[in-house]
């Protein structure tokens, strides 16, 4: 599995009706490697995102997950390769009744044999419930286990949304602009936190970010996007500012 | 739409003078209305007409029955509780009914309401053919199930539970399948994305943000089945109607008023019990997300 790339999409071309969004992007990320993708609103990261997890399925193009395609999987094959890639979302997309205890569980789902029941807390194993409150804790968060999203600061549900995602124990993390929706602090400190699990676990990630400066200050490669199709793809420390803002203008 | 179009209107109000008179035309104040709404406008006038003078509207008649309602009223007081043990068991049969039929309806609403809910529908013609039993089951009004169930199960309680289940699906499967469908879809997707199967997804992330709303209805539900309940007695499907339509028939009006009255409080104390549930759940739910 070594020599094999987590993440390889190659030409993707996809499509809303007649609005063209992607355009032949191509894109790798290698072994503990971390990827921040890059672009103006509206150049089709998000929808990069979501074809490479099968929640969209594009025109043309391919994308392989540790060599096998995604792209054409359907039924188990596919849910077997979203199992290995956690999702962190802008929206944190926690399920708004439940506990974030509960929530937590809920990163398991694909990964018990009946589904839901196996990992509804009343039902679940001593063993699930006892990782699901160490997610909690490494993200900071043990002490609000049986709040509700609703009763919790968006940085705080971002935080309950990364102990899922921990839950599932993926070796690929995709976040989708992970931080957009949150204050400038709080935002950081969630940032900070993702990297940091994502480096002591040795994960590979793609993170959508907004923020240059935080591109640079985490990324180890920095890929961008420009009118659907990649502009940019080069280390983090090598990359000048100006090569990024032309990113962000008009064409 | 209705607010924007009185937008149109408020430069016309009186108060107010126009900004610019060299305005290319001023909206008139009133349009002419279409051919459609004359042809509905005089097809419902003439259908109103015909309906007064089919239903023989006289003075005379209204007034006759105005001395009629006198005498009903004055034989049905004061009520007579005489009776107040088969009574009670025909009321006790009648809440079983709407409890039993209730709870069966529901919960066969479920499954059904996810087979015609847009976002939870395996494909269209499975989508289809369940809202097609769905609308089937509510048009068709509750009386006439009973009827039909009597005429298949024979008189008795079993015709009546049997027609309430079939009045709640066409109720209770509607409203949860287009609640279904309100759901945001961020949760469900979030647990797709953890390789979730569809059962998993639905009942992880849709089925709890329907829950309250779904309760919410059932209590409805149970409201209306305890009113339907106790007409279904009239054509013989068991509870409390059946004592009704006997006292009536025999012209024993002090009787029916006892039931009526206990129909009254039965009714008005189970809304009061539902309403302060329903209350409490809503209230339970806490702020929406922002």
């Amino acid at each position: 599995m070594s020599n094999v790339q987590p993440l390889k999409a190659e030409s993707i071309h996809l499509s809303y009706g007649t609005l063209q969004v992607l355009k032949g992007v191509s894109l790798t990320v290698n072994a503990s490697e971390g990827v921040v993708l890059l672009g103006a609103n509206g150049c089709g990261k998000s929808s990069l995102m979501r074809v490479l997890n099968g929640l969209e399925r594009p025109q043309q193009g391919s994308v392989e997950v540790f060599g096998k395609p995604v792209t054409g999987a359907r039924g188990s094959g596919l849910r077997a390769i979203r199992r290995q890639m956690g999702y962190v979302f802008q929206q944190f997309n926690l399920v708004p009744q439940l506990s974030a205890f509960q929530n937590v569980l809920l990163g398991l789902l694909g990964q018990r044999p009946f589904g839901l029941i196996g990992c509804m807390s009343p039902l679940a194993s001593a063993e699930d419930r006892e990782r699901a409150m160490a997610c909690l804790e490494r993200v900071g968060m043990s002490d609000r286990a049986m709040h509700r999203p609703a009763e919790l600061s968006g940085g705080q549900q971002q935080r309950v949304a990364i102990a899922r995602m921990l839950m599932q124990s993926p070796t690929i993390v995709i976040a989708d602009e992970p931080v957009a929706s949150l204050d400038p602090r709080a935002g950081r400190q969630v940032l900070e936190l993702l990297w940091e699990i994502v480096r002591e676990r040795q994960l590979s990630m793609l993170c959508t970010l907004h923020q240059v400066e935080l591109a640079r200050e985490f990324a180890d490669r920095i890929v961008g996007i420009k009118a659907g199709a990649t502009a940019l793809d080069a280390p983090a420390e090598t990359i000048e500012l100006s090569a990024i803002n032309a990113l962000y203008e008009t064409a | 739409m209705l607010p924007l179009k009185l937008l149109n209107y408020l430069p016309l109000m009186p108060f107010m003078k126009p900004h610019n008179t060299t305005n290319p035309a001023m909206p008139p104040r009133f349009r002419r209305p279409s051919v459609v709404t004359w042809v509905i406008a005089i097809s419902f006038a003439a259908f109103f007409i015909q309906g007064l003078i089919a239903a023989d509207v006289t003075l005379d008649r209204l007034v006759r029955g105005a001395s009629n309602i006198v005498r009903f009223l004055g034989q049905a007081f004061p009520p007579d509780f005489s009776r107040h043990e088969s009574v009670a068991w025909a009321m006790l049969e009648t809440l079983n009914i709407a409890v039993v039929g209730v709870t069966f309806g529901c919960l066969l609403s479920v499954p059904l309401a996810l087979l015609a809910a847009r976002n939870t529908a395996p494909n269209a013609i499975v989508r289809t053919l369940a809202r097609f039993v769905i609308s089937v089951a509510r048009t068709i009004p509750d009386l006439i199930w009973a009827l039909i169930f009597v005429v298949t199960v024979g008189l008795g309680p079993l015709a009546g539970i049997l027609a309430i289940i079939m009045d709640t699906i066409g109720f209770a499967a509607r409203f949860y399948s287009e609640r279904f469908e309100e759901v945001g879809k961020g949760p469900s997707e979030a647990l797709t994305a953890t390789g979730a199967g569809r059962l998993s997804v639905i009942f992880g992330a849709i089925i709890p943000e329907s829950f309250a709303s779904m309760t919410a209805t059932s209590l409805f539900s149970v409201e209306k089945a305890i009113r339907s309940a106790v007409t279904l007695g009239l054509v013989g499907a068991g509870g409390i109607g059946v004592e009704l339509s006997t006292s009536m028939r025999l012209f024993r009006y002090d009787q029916a008023a006892a039931i009526i009255l206990l129909i009254l409080v039965a009714v008005i104390g189970f809304e009061q019990l539902s309403s302060a549930i329903r209350k409490r759940i809503i209230n339970g739910e806490g702020v929406p997300q922002g």
